[in-house]
């Protein structure tokens, strides 16, 4: 009984880890580089998507600064990794490959990008108390600048063993490239990482959504006053939702940060790709976790099959994001999950 | 007082202004427990008012409100219905986009113990937990007729319906005191009738103390035990229906001054 139970608590990370874990064997053989790029791609936008779903789907705040958890996720794992290693080992090149050193300071890092993301999340959700709609939006907007700015201002990158030995920790701290972005972090970023996380992510978004707590998250959207009047606490609700929404968009900053053929710079994490990852939510369905994964998957593929017409990009989207409101203002799957819908003709 | 004590809900001289307009002064209510009461008055008198004091959603200027003896004064709404106070709305508020059965699972909510962590691990606790509120909230639908929509979305729901799923929702946080804002509006006759049962039904099978704000008097004088009356904001008359209904301050505020027989 026990044993059963506690499998029930754990069989879907497990099914998800092994995946992860296939996909990473795969990816020495079988998928092409290209492909396995795509897949991260996708995977983090996943993690984005589904997180922010948190936020604007199920308690119906409106944030549009959910890259900027990311920056602060991606840049505090990207020091964690970089001037860690220079630390530890003298090198940001030790290790190769799965579950060496590297690959646990990389995981650490993330980790820990996630708890300081966690924390600006619960800076910016506090403002969420007295704020609604566009008032918000707006908070949410000017964080991400805000950080943007900030970021601009730090410090080149130390290039060397001995100066990073010789720098103070407040020194590490802001020497973090400035506009030019943070190089050198090294690419430990892969299948299997991602994956876990992007499965931690979908565990946590389903078992919420299912449960008591995550009905009383979806009754702040559905109605204020009434969620109030039926005993929920809606303040601590909305900022636990974006503490807990911040934090895996700060995982998936790590991610990103250590991926190969990105760039970890303010610019990158600024306003437009908050923006794609409001747009995965919408379209998705908000509230639907499996709609948001639906969304991250067609738009994290879709740019790669128009690269041909990269110019028409935007206007593409922009007809869909048109074409979506009109014919389905629900998005993609509404509320729902995708094994719920009733496939019927309205 | 010593009865003032054992009374269920107690408001003493409660008052509140919206910029220079005085929208209740000094009401008082002593509601003792069990029983159903009437709130009544011409329309803009400051009934709805009173219920958004009571339930937190609004803070009165001056004046105490007591639940069982606590002091609701700086409790916000969900405090409050922590301690046993629910409420419907005069115009529905339910939870749209959710199910018949949600909307009265997430009125179980505040009296859940197990937090994110027992919901993330999905510890026994918390799969209990899941299961009480799920059987709770079907026998409610069930007594309220609604067992068979309990999977539509309540905007789905005929308007009647809906207003008894709000009922069954302010049932659901198991509170002492329940307010009714104009349960019968928009209801025929018919319905008026089921519903009057219905309010009877709560009262005698969940020991529920019930206050509502109604403007069909035929349910009102038929239900409740005693009745208030406010007209611009103050309290006019309080007593069993009976002496109401003849009060002629009460018809004044309803039918106008009597002028000279013609």
């Amino acid at each position: 009984m026990v044993a059963r139970s506690l499998w029930g608590t754990i069989a879907p990370l497990v099914v998800g880890f092994a995946l992860a874990a296939g996909l990473q064997l795969a990816a020495g053989s079988v998928i092409a580089p290209f492909y396995a790029k795509l897949l991260m791609d996708i995977g983090i936008n996943i993690v984005l998507a589904v997180s922010l779903n948190l936020v604007n789907g199920f308690t119906g705040q409106f944030s549009i600064g959910h890259a900027g958890f990311m920056a602060v996720g991606g840049y505090a794992a990207g020091t964690v990794t970089y001037y860690g290693s220079f630390l530890l080992w003298g090198s940001t090149h030790v290790t190769e490959g799965w579950l060496t050193k590297g690959d646990l300071l990389f995981v650490g890092g993330c980790l820990f990008g996630a708890l300081l993301a966690a924390l600006a999340g619960f800076i910016v959700g506090l403002p969420s108390l007295r704020l609604r709609g566009d008032y918000l939006a707006i908070v949410t907007l000017g964080f991400g600048e805000i950080l943007r700015v900030l970021l601009q201002r730090t410090g080149d990158v130390l290039q060397t063993a001995d100066q990073v030995e010789k720098a103070s920790t407040a020194t590490l701290a802001t020497s973090l490239g400035g506009s030019l972005g943070f190089s050198g972090l090294p690419y430990y970023t892969d299948l299997f990482w991602v994956y876990v996380f992007v499965t931690i992510t979908l565990v946590v978004a389903l078992r919420l959504k299912f449960s008591s707590l995550g009905r009383a998250f979806l009754s702040i959207r559905e109605n204020e006053i009434a969620a109030e009047a039926v005993g929920v606490d809606t303040t601590r609700l909305k900022v636990r939702a974006f503490v807990l929404a911040a934090a895996f968009a700060g995982i998936a900053g790590g991610l990103f940060a250590h991926e190969i053929g990105t760039s970890l710079n303010p610019r990158e994490l600024g306003f437009q790709k908050s923006f794609d990852v409001v747009i995965m939510v919408v379209l998705g369905g908000m509230g639907s976790v499996s709609g948001a994964v639906l969304a991250a998957i067609v738009l994290t593929i879709l740019p790669e099959a128009l690269r041909g017409f990269s110019e028409f990009r935007m206007p593409i989207y922009a007809l869909a994001l048109i074409l979506m409101m009109i014919l389905r203002p629900q998005g993609l799957l509404g509320l729902r999950e995708i094994w719920e819908m009733k496939w019927r003709k309205r | 007082m010593a009865e003032a004590v054992s009374s269920l809900l107690s408001v003493d001289k409660v008052s509140i202004s919206f910029g220079g307009l005085k929208a209740v002064s000094d009401f008082n209510l002593e509601i003792p427990d069990q029983g159903l009461y009437g709130l009544i008055g011409p329309n803009g008198a400051g009934k709805t008012t009173v219920f958004n004091m009571l339930t937190g959603v609004y803070k009165p200027d001056t004046g105490t409100i007591r639940l069982s003896g606590r002091d609701l004064a700086s409790m916000k709404p969900h405090k409050i219905a922590a301690c046993g106070m629910s409420r419907t709305f005069q115009n529905i508020r339910l939870f749209p986009d959710l199910s018949v059965l949600d909307n009265v699972r997430i009125a179980c909510h505040l009296r859940t113990r197990s937090g994110f962590v027992a919901t993330m691990l999905r510890l026994k606790r918390h799969r209990d937990e899941e299961r009480a509120i799920e059987e709770k909230a079907r026998k409610l639908l069930e007594l309220f007729d609604l067992a068979s929509r309990a999977d539509e979305e309540s905007r789905s729901l005929p308007y009647g319906d809906q207003r008894r799923l709000e009922i069954a929702r302010a049932l659901a946080t198991d509170a002492k005191l329940v307010l009714l804002d104009e349960p019968a509006a928009g209801m025929n006759p018919k319905e008026t009738h089921a519903l009057s049962a219905l309010i009877r039904r709560l009262r005698d099978e969940f020991r529920v103390t019930i206050l509502l704000i109604e403007h069909d008097m035929g349910l009102v004088m038929e239900i409740c035990d005693r009745v208030t009356v406010l007209d611009y904001g103050v309290t006019i008359a309080s007593g069993v229906p009976a002496e109401i209904q003849c009060d002629p301050r009460v018809i004044e505020a309803y039918l106008g001054e009597p002028t000279e027989a013609v």
